[in-house]
């Protein structure tokens, strides 16, 4: 066995146990905690299959913003699960394992893992995203390039995705649902918690800096416009849950926050309606700059990844600003 | 035959806990680390299939030869920004249920509403 | 073998007997506090050592800067997390062991 083999087996099984401890656990906070577990180690999975950017995002997104959320949902409905009844527990027992069943059953077709004649790595497309993007793009890091070029309108198709779950969120949790609530302020209590105002205060240019760096280094290594925003948003969750959010509302005002929301996406579209004045398709960046189709190309990728960051960190922080602000009716 | 395949079986156990916690388990929010969980073993076996032995990460550098795909890569990149924003408009959904209700559970959901429909 | 490849295995060797240890101090030690202590052995001795074993194996120094970035990172971070902790617990009147005590 390799040592490959060694640390994809130990890391599934870790995943494995973790999962089954979750399901079995009636106390939601810890389950959350163990959440975060579970998406920091599939982080390393991730890594482990060459999946750089994946385990990028994986790691800002499902352990830093999705284990916010939770525990923000936790603190506004109850914390305990009630016990499950045997009869509730077989029609989903007898579920996944027949399901289970019949994905072991269909993966005997599956090529082998790892193989490199399998249909995905034969396909042409395998060259031209690899091979010809050098001459096309000139971007080292191909998962940007397809993310952003080939493949933008996928991208762009899930830009509305985030900006209608952010919607939605302010829909359900904004302040126009409870507008008694209008001039309510909890009363944060951190003042002697003295060790994390000085540290979170020191940290936090550094956080945001960090976040443009990732947005702007996505050409070269993993990076890119979500992990950018997502990392953005980080940093300002991290200012409202030390220092109090109408401190942190006060830097950033709702305006200015729910402003932001479209405005990538304005841009994104905006940027495919520019390159069809100008001669070519819908998001053809190869028009941005007339005589050489690969400066044009990078600089619609440097404008959809600023927009997706815009974006996608609006939202990020709008949701986190929703779930903080509502007074719990516990 | 294990030696080939046993990364996609070990996925798939993934996913089936996680289906299993969305059908069995009552609490709404318990429901979405479930959903969670099965987006996660998603993802794994998505990925699992573009990987090469001994190939690296899909970013040309100097003096390597074999790259892993991009493409599915790409694909879970944006799956796994679309998961997160459902995570959240589920959780307010949640929030707004457990205002309404005074519950999270399915059954006292259900409950409730049977009692006020025949009231 | 040359002399900087077993520098670098010695330190990471020390670094995950050092992370070892704090996974079994996390689930022998009988209570809170103690438990804190373990987990940042983890932090600080494993990851710093790890981290060093890395650093003398650099092809280059950019490689290097980042390393000590991380490890900077790591050491301001690390503590307040502890620190937080069980300022938090002492706040919520999480009791004190004492010998002779249950295991809490």
């Amino acid at each position: 066995m390799t040592t490959f083999v060694l640390i994809n087996v130990t890391l599934l099984v870790i995943l494995t146990a973790t999962a089954l401890t979750i399901s079995r656990m009636r106390a939601l906070y810890e389950a959350t905690m163990l959440t975060a577990l579970f998406s920091l180690v599939t982080a390393c999975l991730f890594v482990l299959l060459d999946a750089v950017d994946v385990a990028f995002t994986e790691a800002a997104v499902g352990v830093g913003i999705s284990t916010v959320l939770l525990l923000g949902g936790l603190s506004l409905t109850r914390s305990r699960e009630t016990v499950t009844p045997r009869r509730r527990r077989l029609p989903g027992a007898a579920v996944a394992a027949l399901t289970g069943g019949t994905l072991i059953y269909a993966a005997q077709d599956l090529p082998g893992f790892g193989a490199a004649d399998t249909p995905v790595q034969s396909h042409p497309i395998t060259d031209v995203y690899l091979r010809q993007s050098q001459e096309d793009i000139g971007i080292p890091n191909t998962v940007t390039s397809v993310l952003a070029s080939y493949r933008g309108l996928d991208t762009l198709g899930e830009l509305v995705v985030v900006v209608t779950a952010g919607v939605a969120v302010l829909l359900l949790l904004g302040p126009l649902t409870r507008p008694e609530d209008a001039g309510w302020r909890k009363a944060l209590d951190l003042v002697d918690y003295r060790v994390l105002r000085v540290v979170s205060g020191l940290l936090m240019p550094f956080i945001l800096l960090f976040a443009l760096y990732v947005l702007f280094h996505g050409d070269f290594g993993p990076g890119g416009g979500f992990q950018a925003g997502v990392i953005f948003a980080t940093g300002f969750v991290l200012y409202g849950l030390v220092f109090g959010l109408d401190k942190a509302q006060r830097v950033l005002p709702k305006a200015v926050l729910w402003s932001l929301i479209p405005l990538g996406l304005v841009l994104f579209i905006g940027l495919g309606v520019v390159s069809m004045l100008l001669g070519g398709s819908f998001l053809d960046y190869d028009t941005l700059s007339p005589g050489d189709p690969a400066a044009g190309q990078h600089l619609g990728i440097l404008l959809v990844e600023a927009a997706i960051g815009i974006t996608v960190a609006a939202v990020m922080t709008s949701v986190f600003f929703s779930f903080a602000g509502r007074r719990a009716t516990r | 035959m294990i030696r080939s395949h046993y990364v996609f079986w070990l996925v798939f156990a993934l996913m089936m806990i996680g289906l299993y916690v969305v059908i069995s388990h009552g609490n709404l929010l318990k429901k979405l680390i479930g959903l969670s969980m099965f987006q996660v073993g998603v993802f794994l076996f998505f990925i699992s299939l573009g990987k090469v032995d001994g190939g690296s990460a899909p970013i040309i550098s100097e003096g390597v030869e074999t790259y892993s795909h991009p493409l599915p890569q790409v694909l879970i990149l944006t799956a796994i920004v679309v998961g997160v924003a459902t995570l959240a408009v589920g959780l307010a959904l949640a929030v707004r249920v457990f205002e309404a209700y005074g519950t999270v559970e399915e059954e006292e959901l259900l409950e409730r509403d049977q009692d006020e429909a025949t009231t | 073998m040359t002399v900087l490849d077993v520098v670098s295995g010695v330190l990471l060797s020390v670094g995950a007997v050092f992370v070892l240890s704090g996974g079994v101090g996390l689930l022998r030690f009988p209570d809170f506090y103690t438990r804190i202590h373990a987990a940042g052995i983890t932090d600080s001795a494993g990851a710093g050592l790890i981290l060093l074993g890395l650093l003398v194996q650099t092809p280059s120094w950019e490689t290097g800067v980042r390393l000590m970035i991380i490890m900077l990172f790591m050491v301001l971070t690390g503590p307040t997390a502890t620190y937080v902790l069980a300022f938090a617990a002492r706040r919520d009147g999480l009791p004190i062991w004492h010998e002779g005590d249950g295991r809490r």
